[in-house]
């Protein structure tokens, strides 16, 4: 054995992209990273960069980095679509190939994988960071430097799954990765091993940030705000770190238990030596259908922000919304097997899990009518958000009766794995999981940036994505219907289904419109932003915490950590100066802030290390990755000085710095 | 605060948690002892060995969750006892609708027991697949 | 009260702030987590324990006075632990470094006897590629055997910091987290124990 197979493993120039499709998008891959590498060097911005974005433990911060990698990760993975559509709309013809077979499995695993952990997780956890602790009253989440270690983990993973087109490409396996496809005896490349990697490290940061944003719910809000008077967003939040918590270290054991298999030549799920394949079905379900509900679940709570905000009244049946998201939860753990009902169990075992699973759309129903009763006899403010929000209605809607046809057991033996199930799943995580980001980030964008996106542009975004969603998926309701097979790239031309995929491929386009409209609208709100100041800091009447900040929030959040004496205590405050009671005067205290710290970034690239080491059968590298991640915790947490302080007089001064109650000098 | 700050307090302290924590240690031996023996020197026979052992375990957990970890003797609002007890709803899902889930897969797939199967794959293996 | 008595009650305070605070509420969710890691190794044991592959199953392969010795061991192990915890709140710093020597040196002890076992078993041709069986048995006891060598670390950086630093706010709360986890590992044994080696001798 040479040194240069010791040093580098099984990488060899081989593992570049072979076909023209993947090198064109390397070739722009890596020239887009120099030109990016390049401006930073040029003018000068390295500093500034690691200073204020790199080695922050700011939630905000943290937060606007998750969405900007998620929407990175949202134009990757809507060109895996198009490709996708490119190929069936070709395929179904006359079985020609825009891209190979090979290529073709590695592009819809990629396509699954990124959407659902990079960009709906991103999005997700973005969100959650930037508005969690505002609008619990609080100043950050419970462990600061944590949720940085999260961030870059998350990064981490991410940069693993990009590196696969570069080389050596990635799973054919799907985005759930199914053995015996996924052993080694089918697979024996890098591909699968990016896949397990990949989450592996993006999934440990998933998990801290579930434990960050528990102990930030339980032990952080403001002095005052019982659970019971906090905003549906933040239960949301909770029972989704349930979620999170009981259904991650599933997904570690499991897609570790295949890393050993592939790694150490064991027989967890291989064809014999007595593997049990259906074990991992079972157990990655188990982890896969609590995940679902882990996108949605906020998005839920999203809407119930931004519909009592829109609506300018409290949200209807607040108790029956906290014990309907407790209802999904605890059924989202009991429903998994009817993602496998036709794979062997008997009909006991398949009647439970088709009841519960159309239980669970119960309390799904109580959200949605609480949400429409809570609409009724408001007033109205029709701004982009409340469109997601009745795109959402319709969308999310249809797809959950999908959902609960599927849950027969003996109308999913007729489309299970069929493009009728491509079509639900679409429409519940992009009616309900997409739509509900947007609207969030189109709601607290002005609380962050301090200035509102353009509203034109966010509603014709909000118009093309609602039609190109039904354009692009209802064919496929009526392709499952009609027998075709999920992921397959080519259907026989005597099936006549070409029309269908083409009107399909159509929609796709008109999704991508959206895409533009909104990327423009953040283009043209960027330079337009003076005009769309959020002077006030409060731009929709909102009626929780964050909205008494100034826009854009400052690094500490409130100057004086607000009591709450109600739900909507925000709304309560504005009444009451309506009224003629005024707040009073703020008492300043002084401050403790987390220091900034690069552990975060170092901790995820040595993780980055073990990732690429074991995929590359590197072994030092991946020694030296474990070895650095254990001394760098050993490091942080040795370090008692990770603190700094703010005096009261500067933060009195910080305060009226800002356009607020003691600026303006308003107490009574 | 810093975390190398000198500590201050202002209550009193008994010498009682060196005895409890004796007590939870002799317990767990004389439950593991007991576990062990019932298996080893078959003291039980039959489907009574299984329940002997795990109620054995059962009961050490609960000794050392009481005298080693101190569960449920915190104050309002138990947090760690609301985590745990969720955890223990969760992983009792996981692990029965597993076991239900598996035994009724093969049961109605092979209609053979694991070690039937076993040396059917075993069979199968040599012959090529 | 004497002046040793007023710095007793400063430290036991500590350790029940440490015990009570928002980190040790993390870290015990973060043991929840664990929970449910070795919940699916343990289902996945349990669905696998008769994929022997025509091999050897436990009644064959597992000593049983050995493995009642490595549980005495980390049982005693964790005994000593609290009697640490307990150092700590009367602010016996000797006695606290004494007691993580002792714990390390039992969990060393029982580390030793189970790699011992598994060299044996590697060594006879039963290695984790011979069988699922095999297969989830190491992976199972080896998570256990990885994280009690993380604890082993983490007793070797406690020890360095209370040396350095002695029996401050940020040690004693590092100190209730290990114990936390010294203990949680205990408990995982018990079912290690009674699942994988009673049963499997049965």
């Amino acid at each position: 054995m040479s040194l240069l197979d010791v040093v580098f493993g099984r990488l060899t120039f081989n593992a570049l992209p072979h076909d023209l499709v993947t090198q064109v998008a390397v070739v722009g891959i890596v020239l887009l990273g120099i030109a990016i590498i390049g401006a930073l060097f040029y003018f000068k911005k390295w500093t500034w960069l690691w200073k204020n974005w790199l080695t922050t433990l700011d939630a905000k911060k943290i937060g606007v980095m998750y969405i900007i990698v998620a929407v990175i990760m949202l134009l990757r993975g809507v060109s895996d679509a198009l490709m996708i559509r490119a190929q069936q709309v070709v395929g179904a013809g006359d079985g020609g190939k825009f891209i190979s077979s090979d290529t073709f499995q590695q592009v819809f695993s990629a396509h699954g994988t990124i959407m659902i952990f990079f960009v709906a997780m991103g999005l997700m956890f973005g969100l959650i960071n930037l508005v969690l602790p505002l609008m619990l009253g609080t100043r950050d989440v419970a462990f600061p430097f944590m949720n940085s270690v999260s961030f870059w983990l998350f990064t981490a993973g991410m940069i693993l799954v990009n590196a696969s087109l570069m080389l050596g490409g990635f799973s054919p396996g799907g985005w759930l990765g199914y053995p015996p496809l996924t052993e080694l005896a089918y697979s024996p490349g890098p591909g699968v091993d990016y896949w397990i990697w990949a989450l592996q490290i993006a999934g440990v940061g998933s998990l801290l940030s579930g434990i960050n944003f528990l102990t930030t719910i339980l032990c952080k809000r403001a002095k005052g705000m019982t659970m019971m008077k906090m905003p549906i967003f933040a239960w949301s939040v909770l029972v989704t770190t349930l979620l999170i918590i009981f259904a991650f270290p599933i997904l570690t054991a499991t897609l570790g238990m295949l890393g050993l298999d592939r790694l150490m030549g064991m027989h967890f799920f291989t064809s014999g030596f007595g593997g049990n394949p259906m074990m991992y079905i079972n157990l990655i379900w188990a982890w896969g259908h609590p995940e679902v509900y882990i996108l949605i679940l906020p998005a839920f709570g999203i809407f119930s922000e931004v519909v009592a905000t829109y609506s300018q009244k409290r949200l209807f049946g607040y108790k029956t919304m906290v014990l309907a998201l407790f209802g999904i939860t605890f059924l989202s753990f009991v429903v998994w097997l009817h993602h496998f009902f036709t794979m062997g169990a008997g009909a006991d075992v398949n009647a439970f899990f088709g009841i519960t699973t159309m239980i669970i759309a119960i309390p799904t129903g109580v959200k949605i009518f609480n949400w429409l009763f809570t609409m009724f006899r408001g007033r109205i403010n029709f701004k982009t958000p409340m469109f997601w929000f009745f795109s959402f209605v319709v969308t999310f809607t249809i797809g959950g009766v999908t959902g609960v046809l599927m849950a027969v057991p003996a109308i999913d033996f007729q489309i299970h794995n069929s493009l009728f199930l491509v079509a639900h799943f679409h429409n519940v995580i992009i009616g309900g999981v997409v739509f509900g980001y947007f609207a969030g980030i189109t709601y607290w964008f002005p609380k962050i940036f301090g200035f509102t996106l353009n509203e034109r542009l966010g509603r014709y975004a909000a118009y093309c994505w609602a039609i190109g969603f039904l354009v692009a998926f209802l064919p496929l309701y009526a392709l499952g219907l009609m027998g075709a097979t999920r992921r397959l790239d080519h259907y026989d031309p005597s099936t006549g289904w070409q029309g269908l995929f083409i009107v399909a491929g159509v929609g796709v386009v008109i999704i991508c419109l959206g895409i533009f409209f909104q990327l423009l609208q953040l283009a043209v709100s960027i330079w337009q932003r003076k005009k769309n100041l959020d002077i006030t800091g409060d731009p929709w009447n909102g009626r929780t915490l964050e909205w008494s900040v100034p826009s854009p929030a400052p690094f500490y959040n409130f100057a004086v950590l607000p009591v709450v004496h109600s739900r909507d205590p925000f709304w309560e405050q504005k009444e009451a100066a309506k009224a003629g009671h005024h707040p009073a005067r703020p008492v300043y205290v002084d401050v403790h802030l987390p220091k900034n710290s690069g552990f975060g970034v170092i901790i995820a690239a040595f993780a980055f290390m073990v990732g690429f080491g074991l995929i590359w059968h590197m072994w030092w590298l991946a020694i030296v990755g474990v070895i650095g991640v254990i001394v760098c915790v050993i490091i942080r947490t040795s370090d008692d000085d990770t603190e700094y302080t703010i005096s009261a007089a500067e933060m009195e001064r910080l305060d009226h710095g800002h356009n607020t109650y003691a600026a303006k000098e308003q107490y009574a | 605060m810093k975390e190398d700050a000198p500590v201050i307090s202002k209550q009193p302290v008994g010498p009682a948690t060196v005895w409890s924590l004796t007590l939870g240690f002799v317990l767990a031996v004389g439950l593991t002892l007991a576990a062990y023996f019932v298996v080893v020197d078959h003291w039980l026979y039959g489907v009574w060995v299984v329940v002997a052992i795990v109620a054995l375990a059962v009961a050490q957990l609960l000794v050392q969750l009481i005298f080693f970890l101190h569960l449920g003797r915190e104050g309002k609002p138990r947090w760690n006892l609301a985590a745990f007890f969720f955890m223990l709803i969760f992983l009792f899902i996981i692990i029965a609708g597993s076991l239900w889930i598996m035994y009724n897969l093969n049961y109605n797939m092979i209609q053979m027991s694991p070690q039937q199967m076993d040396s059917y794959m075993k069979q199968q293996s040599n012959a090529g697949f | 009260m004497s002046k040793t008595d007023s710095i007793a009650v400063e430290h036991l305070d500590a350790v029940e702030t440490a015990r009570h605070g928002t980190t040790a509420l993390g870290f015990w969710i973060y043991l929840m987590t664990d929970c449910i890691l070795f919940a699916s190794l343990f289902a996945t044991f349990a669905v696998l324990r008769g994929a022997t592959y025509g091999g050897p199953s436990g009644k064959e392969l597992f000593g049983m006075p050995f493995v009642l010795t490595e549980t005495l061991i980390l049982l005693t192990s964790s005994f000593v632990c609290g009697l640490v915890l307990l150092g700590a709140k009367y602010n016996r710093t000797k006695l606290v470094i004494l007691g993580l020597i002792i714990t390390f040196l039992l969990g060393a002890a029982f580390l030793t006897l189970e790699l011992t076992e598994f060299t044996h078993l590697v060594q006879d041709g039963h290695s984790w590629r011979a069988s699922a069986f095999l297969s989830a048995f190491f992976t199972l006891v080896g998570t256990h055997g990885a994280h009690i060598s993380m604890g082993l670390i983490w007793i070797i950086v406690m020890i360095g910091q209370i040396l350095k630093k002695g029996l401050v706010k940020g040690t004693i709360r590092r100190l209730t987290l290990f114990s936390l986890f010294w203990h949680f590992l205990d408990i995982v044994w018990i079912f290690i124990f009674t699942v994988v080696y009673l049963m499997g001798v049965l």
